[in-house]
């Protein structure tokens, strides 16, 4: 028997561990790498409160759904920018692609 | 109980290499730790009796995102090997921020959730016959394709995704002239 509270600590802990990543770091494949832990945090919200509220109902499961269809997507669109970045500005170092700055 | 010591382990697994992931220098070795963290989620989603996501997870996730990953970090890996450190002006900032982030999510959910087990409200999980657990596939299915449900998200989301690959494609492609220095 886990109460639901567990599952939303170890979700919150997991969040906010992809946030310092985000915030943090300097490469901006690392910083995707954040992004991933974030969306599987709340990926662990949804399905826990899907099991314990309404588990005779689809709807927790099918958001689940889209949740990892959207993250599939932005990862595939945001390395495909990382690489193109790479390509002509030589670097992936998120502080140096300043362009749009002043 | 042990449901519990399962819980535990998978937390443990999920929450250590997620503070690798973030911290670690290498790169790859990141990737690798953040493969570990996805079968850790993976593990958590199976406990939740939701077997479906877990496959998914395995596919989706460790099967296909963490490979893009580690395919890009190879494409891009000539500055990986800088012994610059990894983090940028800000971390500290960050820590303390996402630091804080985690103590108000904290109070909050021990403030409202109870967290021992027992009877009450989110306790423990809500007592279903097992055969309505065991068709929650069937119907989740059946719901994406019936219009009374999630038909038209379920279309929206696979245009999605034909428009996030084409244009990810179109994005990386190289531009005219390039392709001699490559």
């Amino acid at each position: 028997m886990i109460p639901l509270s567990w599952y939303l600590l170890l979700s919150a802990a997991l969040f906010c561990v992809g946030l310092y990543g985000v915030l943090a770091r300097r490469n901006a494949i690392a910083i995707l790498m954040g992004v991933e832990l974030m969306l599987n945090a709340v990926n662990i919200n949804l399905i826990a409160f899907w099991r314990y509220l309404t588990p005779d109902r689809s709807v927790g499961l099918v958001w689940a759904t889209f949740v990892l269809t959207v993250a599939a997507a932005e990862a595939a669109v945001g390395l495909a920018l990382i690489i193109s970045v790479y390509r002509s500005r030589d670097s992936v170092i998120a502080e140096e692609l300043d362009t749009l700055k002043n | 109980m042990s449901q519990q010591i399962i819980f535990f382990i998978l937390a443990a697994i999920t929450l250590t290499s997620a503070v690798v992931v973030v911290t670690i220098r290498n790169l790859f070795h990141a990737a690798l730790a953040l493969m570990v963290s996805f079968l850790g989620v993976a593990g958590v989603y199976v406990l939740l009796e939701a077997p479906f996501l877990g496959m998914a997870q395995l596919l989706v996730y460790i099967g296909a995102i963490s490979i893009l990953i580690i395919f890009a970090i190879m494409m891009t890996r000539r500055l990986m090997q800088t012994n610059e450190s990894p983090f940028n002006a800000q971390a500290v900032g960050a820590l303390i921020g996402a630091g804080l982030a985690l103590a108000i999510l904290f109070i909050v959910i021990i403030r409202f959730y109870p967290m021992a087990p027992g009877d009450g409200f989110g306790q423990s999980a809500m007592v279903v016959d097992p055969a309505t657990l065991q068709s929650s596939v069937a119907r989740m299915g059946r719901s994406f394709v019936s219009a009374e449900a999630y038909v038209l998200p379920f279309e929206v989301a696979s245009v999605l995704l034909l428009a996030a690959l084409v244009g990810s494609i179109v994005i990386a492609w190289p531009h005219r002239g390039e392709e001699d220095n490559q």
